[in-house]
């Protein structure tokens, strides 16, 4: 009987993970070594592929248009991870507090969440107009938001910003909301202030969640594509300013059709994503606090 | 002691106000720009209140771009990306969380891989697979990349984790064979996780940008998010126009969230991480 159930339950085993297993393969795992193998190939007439070598890559590293789309999107995580993760935490501590009307102000800073990036790029980019633009009337600039080289990154970021601090506010809420009362009540007794309390019970108890969303934040910057795309068309003088690594990708493959040096491009984001975050995991051990 | 602390709140709501004003003026300025004239909205100094609400803009953007196809295409989108995701990482997590089989920890490794990768890696592959089968500009090419979930099957599997063992053994003691224990009694167990599932899958297959711009060159078969952007390059400083069209690009959604709002910002934050 019991070696009967254990049979079965094998046979069960691979029937229940079969269809995400194949997917995956067909989908994800042959794809993975396709792209590499592609970065290895030149794209032929008719479809047709012929092994290069690493001369994609040697072609990447040669141009400036590469380099300067791996700076954007390394610039872009500079101006929009260490801010968009400190509003978030400051927003979160906000929302934690003992007031009425808490979830009307969580569903409005959640609300960029779930409007397309699209839709979002475009009001902004409809704001943000040099000459009709409601920010240069509030302000009383004629800043080029969008066209000028120097600015035009700053102005994607101040977006991507605006999109993200409420999700990550309410994913380090809950982080802070699992912290037991009796740490407060304890500290109160010893005669810590709210400030103290902060930085001696909430930051060290809330640092795994941070973690995660730090590192969430630095995945999505890295590979930005859709608001740089939507804000920056591809006629701005501004766009070698903006392009980010995976607008490049998205330029080289679909709309150049250069699928084999497109893929350098991927395989080269991929590997500057492992090498941050690899970064992060070390740098964690200093600072995230994992007992509870 | 009652006035710091009610000081402190009013602080509170001051900072939390101001902010709310912040996250809630693009959306107004957007209402209000659709319903303005062009020229109404190239003046300056701006008018706040448009001096006529017309409808002009709204029947540009629904001239130039098929609105009827795009919510059509992205309600399929999003209802077979869910049905997929739910029922696939269903099983495959209750698989890897409760059932023994050899090679069950390569085959997790096989999800874990995917989870790591972006998905720009796949992408070309994936676009190459579906041209070849002659699929693109199909429901089913928008649906592809999202067939089976990764993510879904992580996430379904710490939901199945956490079911104690002895509630499917009380089920093979009833008679249930393995598949009977899972679809009566421990998928039902876990109808809040899936039902997270489900709001990522929906917030993300429709804020999906590049994939249905790939697979979907049509403009009959094209998702909201990929419709807006031809949108985009086609009126570029008709402003009312392009403010029509994201507003009739984000209502449906506005209007769901208005109306689920706490199992999205639940569904959204339990998924949190990916």
């Amino acid at each position: 009987m019991k070696n009967k159930q254990r049979g079965n339950n094998m046979m069960w085993g691979y029937i229940m993970v079969g269809p995400t297993i194949l997917g995956l393969l067909i989908l994800n795992i042959y794809p993975f070594i396709d792209t590499i193998r592609l970065s290895l190939s030149a794209t032929k007439a008719f479809g047709a592929y012929e092994f290069v070598g690493l001369q994609n890559y040697m072609d990447m590293f040669a141009s400036t248009e590469f380099w300067k789309a791996t700076w954007n999107s390394i610039w872009f995580c500079v101006l929009t991870v260490p801010v968009g993760v400190f509003l978030a935490l400051l927003l979160a501590i906000l929302l934690n507090a003992n007031i009425k009307g808490k979830s009307i102000f969580r569903t409005i800073y959640f609300l960029p969440m779930v409007v397309a990036p699209a839709a979002v790029a475009m009001v902004w980019k409809w704001m943000f107009n040099a000459e009709f633009g409601i920010i240069n009337s509030l302000l009383g600039t004629r800043i080029k938001w969008i066209t000028d080289p120097s600015i035009v990154l700053f102005t994607c970021a101040v977006v991507s910003v605006w999109s993200s601090v409420g999700y990550d506010a309410i994913l380090l809420l809950s982080g802070i909301q699992n912290i037991s009362k009796s740490y407060y009540e304890a500290a109160s007794l010893d005669g810590a202030g709210p400030i103290k309390q902060f930085f001696t019970i909430t930051i060290p108890m809330v640092s795994p969640t941070l973690f995660v969303v730090l590192i969430m934040r630095l995945m999505a910057s890295l590979k930005v594509y859709d608001l740089i795309y939507m804000m920056v068309d591809q006629s701005n003088p501004a766009l070698t300013d903006a392009q980010s690594l995976m607008y490049l990708f998205y330029r080289e493959s679909f709309i150049a059709g250069n699928k084999g040096y497109a893929s350098a491009i991927v395989i080269w984001t991929v590997l500057l994503i492992g090498v941050v975050t690899a970064i992060q995991f070390i740098g964690q051990k200093k600072w995230v606090n994992y007992e509870v | 002691m009652t006035i710091k602390k009610s000081s402190s709140n009013i602080l509170t709501y001051v900072v939390l106000g101001a902010g709310a004003i912040l996250m809630l003026f693009p959306f107004v300025w957007m209402v209000l720009t659709a319903f303005k004239s062009n020229f109404e909205a190239m003046q300056i100094p701006p008018t706040i209140l448009p001096s006529q609400w017309n409808l002009d803009a709204f029947k540009k953007a629904m001239d130039s771009l098929p609105f009827a196809n795009l919510y059509i295409n992205t309600a399929l989108l999003i209802f077979f990306r869910i049905i997929c995701a739910v029922v696939f990482s269903s099983m495959a997590g209750y698989g890897f969380a409760k059932l023994a089989f050899p090679g069950k920890n390569l085959l997790f490794g096989i999800v874990l891989i995917q989870m790591m990768l972006p998905s720009q890696i796949f992408i070309i592959p994936q676009y190459q697979m579906l041209a070849s089968m002659g699929l693109t500009n199909t429901i089913f090419a928008l649906v592809f990349p999202g067939l089976v979930s990764a993510f879904g099957t992580f996430f379904l599997r710490q939901a199945y984790l956490g079911i104690p063992d002895e509630i499917s053994e009380a089920a093979y003691l009833d008679g249930c064979n393995t598949w009977q224990a899972f679809v009566k009694v421990m998928f039902p167990l876990t109808t809040a996780a899936s039902a997270a599932l489900a709001v990522f899958t929906a917030v993300f297959a429709y804020g999906d940008l590049m994939w249905p711009l790939i697979a979907n060159t049509d403009l009959t078969m094209m998702t909201l998010a990929s419709g807006l952007s031809t949108l985009n390059g086609q009126f570029t400083t008709n402003f009312p126009v392009l403010m029509a069209g994201s507003l009739l690009a984000m209502a449906p959604m506005l209007v769901l969230y208005m109306i689920f709002q706490r199992q999205f910002i639940e569904g959204v934050a339990m998924t949190g991480g990916k």
